[in-house]
C-alpha cells in the first residue's frame, strides 16, 4: 500500500466516520446492555428506600426537574433553564422558586407531564403518615403551587438561600399523579405495581421487575430525545457479590457495567490489567463511617421501645467512651489496606465538596492509644482480669455489625484489634448486604433499625449542598416505629444546639457564611464523636471497554446520562 | 489310635473360651478395608490436628500483624498469612475445631432424631403414616430460607442465653440437624418394618417382652449398620452445610474462623494467593472423604452376612 492510498483512506474514514456514527446511533441501535448491581434492587420507588441502589435504578425511569452533572453543576433536566435570581425564577426575598417544565413532555404511557404531577410528588413524600426516605429534600416548604399546567412555584416557610433541593437530584424525582394518587401515606408500600414499575419520563421503562433479583428495561417510546436511548433494552441484574460483579465485567465480559466494586485494591488492579474493562473512580461525598448508637439496642426491651430514644445507650451515651473509640482507630492503615488509591482517611462528616470540608479535625488521623486509655480511665472503666474494662459490673462489650463484604470484614477485624488494645471487647456480626441495606421494616437486621452498638457503612448525599445531609441528624429524624423505621438519623443523635445551627444554615443566603456554618455543623457533630468517620471513598464502578458515553458522576445518580450510553462497534 | 485321640475336635480350652466381644469381629472385617483404614487414619489425624494442634502451635488465630501480610510459607508462618497478617495454620486449627464440632454434634443430633422417628414409625403402625408424612414435609423444606428465618427469630435470644459463639453454634447445629434427619428416619423405618416380622422378634414378643425392650435389645442392634453409615454421611453433610452458611455470611461471626469462612475470605485472593483457598478446601475435602470411607468400611464390617467374605 502506498502512502497516498493510506492518506486517502484516512481522509475517507475521517469524512465518513462521523456521518456513519450519527447514522448508526439511533434509539435502540446499540442493542442490549447488561448492568450488574451486586446488591439487588428491592423497589423502583426511591421514596420508599433510602438506598443508593434503588435511587440509581429508579434514575433511569424517574427524573427530577434538574440534575447535577459530573462537575457538580446544576443542569436543567425536565425544565428549559435553571431558575435563578437573575432570570427571575427565584424570588427576591428568597422565599420561592418557580420552575417551568419543558413543553411537550410525556410520561412513558403517553400522557402529558403537568405541574400537578410535580405538586403531587411533594405531597406524596411529605404525607404525615408516610415514611418517605427523602423527606429532608422537602423540609421547610410551606406550599408547592401549580401556577399553570407547566409552571410550579415552591413557597418556602422561610428565607431559603439554596432553593435547589426539592425536585433536584436523583433523590427527589417526579412521580406520576395518576399512578400514585391512591398510594399516599401508610398505603405507599402496598401499591406494589406502581412501586415496581413506575411510569416515568426517563429513557427506560420497566418491563419486568423481580424484587431483589433482576429488572428488565425497554426503551421509553415517548422519551423526549427522539434518537435516545441508544440501548434498546437493559438487564439490571442483582445479587452476588462485588467480586463476582467485577469478574463479570473484567474477566468474563458477560456484563457491561458493574456498580460499587468495593474490593481489595490489589485485586482490582490485577483485574483491570486484563484490558476488558476499565475502572471508573471519582471522589465525592461518599464516606465510610462507624455509627455509634445513642439508644439501647438490648433485645430485652419491648419491641416498640428497643432502639428508640426512650432508652439511652448504657455505655455510648458517655462522650469519653466515644472519643476513646475514635482515638483508638488507625485510619491511615484502614485506608491503605481497604482502599489504596481509592480512599482517603478522614475525620469529617462532610468530606466534599472540598470547600465544605472542615480543616479542624485532623487530630484523629493519628492513632492515639494512650489518650484513648486515659479517657476510658477517666470515665471510670477499669481493666478486668481478662484485660476488658468493667464498670459497675458491666463489661465494656460492644456489638459491631456491618454488611458482608471482604473489605468491611477486614476493617472489622482491624478495628476489633484496635479496640481490644484499649480494653473494649467487640463482638462482630456481618449481615448479607441485601438484608442490611434493605428497607424491609420487618427485618431486625437492617442498618435503619440498628439493633447493635456500632455499625459500619458508607453514605453520601447527592448534589453539592450538604444542607439536607446535615438535616438528617436533627432530633426526630431518626428511624423509629412511628415512621416505619425510615429516616436517616441512624445513630439517633439529638442535640438542640445542632438543630439551631442547622436552622441558621437553612436561612443563610451568603455563600461564604454558609460554608462556615457547614463546617461548624460538621465540627459540632464530629467533635461530639457522634459518629466516627473513617475513610472518604471514591465511587468505584467498572465498565466494559465496549460501552461508550459513560460519564461517572458522584454528585447525582451514576446513571444520570444513561440515555447517551452506546455500544462501541469494533 | 493315639493319633486320632490327639486330633479330636473337642478341646475344653476352646469350648470355654470367654465369648469374644462382637466389636472385635467388626474390627477384623474393618481392617481389611484399605480405604476405610486410610480414611480412619486421616480422620484421626485431622482430629489431632484441630484438638492437640493449637496446644503445640500456640499462635492466636486472630492476632493481626499488618507488617507480614500475604506471606507465603516460611518457618514463622508454616502455611503463610492472610490479608491481615493472621497466621493461616493457627486459623485452620481453630477453624477446624468449630467445623468438626459442628459436624459431629449436628450428626449426632440428626441421628438421634432420625433413629427415634424411624423406629417409632416402623414399629408402631399407628404412628407410621403421620411420622412419614412429617418426614416428607421436612424433606421438602429448603435449608437456606429456613435458616434465614431461624437466624432472624432466634439469634438474639440464643446469643443472650449462651453468648455469641455458643448461640450461633447451637443455632447452626440445630438447623443442620433439623434438616438432615430424614434420610436416617426413612432407612431405619424400612429396616425396622422388615425386622419386626422376623422370627426372633416374634419369639421375643410371644414371651411377653415389652416393646421398648424388643426395640433396644433386638431391633436396634440389627439396624446399627445403616445408622452408622448415615451417621458418617451426616458428618460430611454437616461440615459442608456449615461451610456453605459461613460462605454466605449466615454462619459464625467473622472473627470466628471456620473452614468455610476461611475459604470464603480467601476467595477474593484466589488468583494472587491460591493457597488461601487450597488449604481450607483440602481440609474440608479430606474430612468429608475420610468420613465417607470410614462409613463404607463400617457398613461392610457391621453386616454379619458380609463379614468374613
Amino acid at each position: 500500500m502506498t502512502t497516498r492510498t493510506v492518506l486517502l483512506g484516512t481522509a475517507a474514514a475521517l469524512v465518513l466516520a462521523p456521518a456513519s456514527a450519527m447514522a448508526e446511533r439511533e434509539r435502540g441501535s446499540s442493542g442490549h446492555l447488561n448492568i450488574i448491581y451486586w446488591q439487588a434492587v428491592s423497589t423502583m420507588n426511591p421514596y420508599l428506600s433510602g438506598g443508593t441502589k434503588e435511587m440509581n435504578a429508579a434514575s433511569v425511569v424517574l427524573e427530577p426537574l434538574a440534575r447535577f452533572d459530573n462537575l457538580g453543576e446544576l443542569t436543567p433536566w425536565l425544565v428549559d433553564e435553571i431558575p435563578t435570581l437573575e432570570n427571575g425564577g427565584v424570588a427576591e426575598d428568597l422565599k420561592s422558586i418557580t420552575w417551568k417544565l419543558t413543553e411537550g413532555l410525556l410520561w412513558s404511557d403517553g400522557t402529558p407531564v403537568t405541574s400537578a404531577d410535580v405538586v403531587f410528588s411533594y405531597e406524596y413524600c411529605t404525607h404525615p403518615e408516610g415514611g418517605c426516605s427523602y423527606r429532608d429534600r422537602y423540609a421547610g416548604i410551606e406550599q408547592v403551587e401549580a401556577v399553570d399546567d407547566l409552571t410550579v412555584t415552591v413557597h418556602f416557610e422561610d428565607v431559603t438561600p439554596n432553593p435547589y433541593l426539592p425536585f433536584v437530584g436523583a433523590g427527589s424525582v417526579i412521580i406520576q399523579r395518576a399512578q400514585f394518587q391512591d398510594c399516599l401515606g401508610a398505603r405507599a408500600p402496598e401499591c406494589t405495581d406502581a412501586n415496581f414499575a413506575p411510569i416515568g419520563t426517563g429513557p427506560y421503562v420497566v418491563s419486568n421487575f423481580r424484587p431483589n433479583d433482576v429488572i428488565e428495561f425497554v426503551a421509553n417510546e415517548n422519551y423526549r430525545v427522539p434518537t435516545q436511548p441508544y440501548f434498546e433494552t437493559v438487564t439490571w441484574a442483582g445479587g452476588g457479590d462485588a467480586m463476582g460483579a467485577a469478574r463479570a465485567v473484567f474477566q468474563t465480559g458477560e456484563m457491561d457495567y458493574a456498580w460499587n466494586l468495593q474490593l481489595a485494591p490489589e485485586v482490582i488492579e490485577q483485574m483491570e490489567a486484563g484490558g476488558r474493562g476499565e475502572l471508573l473512580v471519582d471522589f465525592g461525598p461518599l464516606m465510610e463511617r462507624i455509627e455509634l448508637n445513642f439508644t439501647d439496642p438490648s433485645p430485652d426491651l419491648p419491641d416498640g421501645e428497643r432502639g428508640t430514644r426512650e432508652h439511652p445507650h448504657p455505655i455510648l451515651s458517655d462522650i469519653r467512651v466515644r472519643e476513646a473509640l475514635s482515638r483508638a482507630i488507625d485510619r491511615e492503615l484502614l485506608t491503605e489496606i481497604g482502599f489504596g488509591p481509592m480512599g482517603m482517611a478522614t475525620c469529617n462528616f462532610i468530606v466534599a465538596p472540598p470547600a465544605m470540608a472542615s480543616p479542624n479535625n485532623d487530630n484523629c488521623l493519628v492513632q492515639d492509644i494512650d489518650r484513648a486509655n486515659e479517657l476510658l480511665d477517666e470515665a471510670g472503666w477499669e481493666r478486668g482480669a481478662d484485660g476488658i474494662r468493667v464498670k459497675d459490673g458491666q463489661r465494656l462489650e460492644l456489638l459491631f455489625q456491618t454488611s458482608t463484604n471482604a473489605v468491611r470484614q477486614d476493617f472489622q477485624a482491624l478495628i476489633q484489634a484496635d479496640w481490644r488494645e484499649i480494653g473494649v471487647d467487640t463482638r462482630l456480626r456481618n449481615i448479607d448486604a441485601g438484608v442490611f441495606f434493605g428497607s424491609d421494616p420487618g427485618s431486625n437486621d437492617t442498618y435503619l433499625k440498628f439493633f447493635a452498638d456500632a455499625q459500619m457503612y458508607a453514605s453520601l448525599f447527592e448534589g453539592t449542598d450538604p444542607t439536607p445531609h446535615l438535616e438528617q441528624r436533627r432530633c426526630g429524624r431518626e428511624p423509629q416505629p412511628s415512621t416505619q423505621w425510615q429516616g436517616q438519623n441512624i445513630n439517633r443523635y439529638c442535640n438542640p444546639e445542632y438543630d439551631e445551627l442547622w436552622a441558621e444554615l437553612n436561612r443563610e443566603a451568603d455563600p461564604d457564611r454558609r460554608q462556615e456554618l457547614v463546617i461548624a455543623l460538621n465540627d459540632m457533630f464530629v467533635q461530639d464523636y457522634a459518629h466516627l468517620p473513617l475513610v472518604a471513598r471514591g465511587r468505584v464502578s467498572a465498565a466494559s471497554t465496549t460501552v461508550g458515553g459513560i460519564v461517572m458522576n458522584v454528585w447525582d445518580s451514576e446513571h444520570w446520562n444513561q440515555a447517551e450510553w452506546y455500544r462501541i462497534e469494533e | 489310635m493315639t493319633e486320632t485321640a490327639k486330633a479330636a475336635p473337642f478341646s475344653p480350652d476352646e469350648a470355654f473360651r470367654p465369648p469374644r466381644n462382637q466389636w472385635w469381629d467388626v474390627w477384623d472385617q474393618f481392617k481389611y478395608h484399605r480405604g476405610a483404614l486410610a480414611g480412619l487414619a486421616v480422620f484421626v489425624a485431622i482430629i489431632v490436628f484441630v484438638t492437640i494442634g493449637p496446644l503445640i502451635w500456640q499462635v492466636d488465630p486472630g492476632a493481626i500483624n499488618i507488617r507480614s501480610r500475604n506471606q507465603g510459607m516460611s518457618m514463622t508462618y508454616p502455611l503463610g498469612t492472610d490479608q491481615l497478617g493472621r497466621d493461616m495454620l493457627a486459623r485452620l486449627m481453630y477453624g477446624g475445631r468449630i467445623s468438626v464440632a459442628v459436624g459431629l454434634v449436628a450428626m449426632f443430633l440428626g441421628l438421634v432424631i432420625g433413629t427415634l422417628i424411624g423406629v417409632v414409625a416402623g414399629y408402631f403402625k399407628v404412628f407410621d403414616s403421620p411420622l412419614m408424612r412429617l418426614t416428607d414435609l421436612f424433606l421438602a423444606l429448603p435449608l437456606l430460607p429456613l435458616l434465614l428465618i431461624l437466624v432472624a427469630l432466634f439469634r438474639d435470644p440464643l446469643e443472650t442465653m449462651f453468648g455469641q459463639a455458643m448461640g450461633v453454634f447451637s443455632l447452626i447445629v440445630f438447623a443442620i440437624a433439623i434438616t438432615s434427619w430424614m434420610q436416617t428416619a426413612r432407612i431405619v423405618r424400612g429396616d425396622v418394618l422388615a425386622l419386626k416380622e422376623r422370627e426372633f422378634v416374634l419369639a421375643a414378643r410371644s414371651i411377653g417382652t415389652p416393646s421398648l425392650r424388643i426395640n433396644t435389645r433386638h431391633v436396634l442392634p440389627n439396624v446399627l449398620s445403616p445408622i452408622m453409615v448415615s451417621a458418617t454421611l451426616g458428618i460430611a453433610t454437616a461440615i459442608i452445610t456449615e461451610s456453605a452458611l459461613s460462605f454466605l455470611g449466615l454462619g459464625f461471626p467473622p472473627d470466628f474462623p471456620t473452614w468455610g469462612r476461611i475459604l470464603y475470605d480467601g476467595r477474593d485472593w484466589i488468583e494472587q494467593y491460591p493457597s488461601r483457598v487450597v488449604w481450607p478446601g483440602v481440609l474440608i475435602s479430606l474430612t468429608v472423604l475420610s468420613v465417607n470411607y470410614i462409613g463404607d468400611g463400617l457398613r461392610d464390617a457391621l453386616d454379619p452376612r458380609i463379614r468374613g467374605r
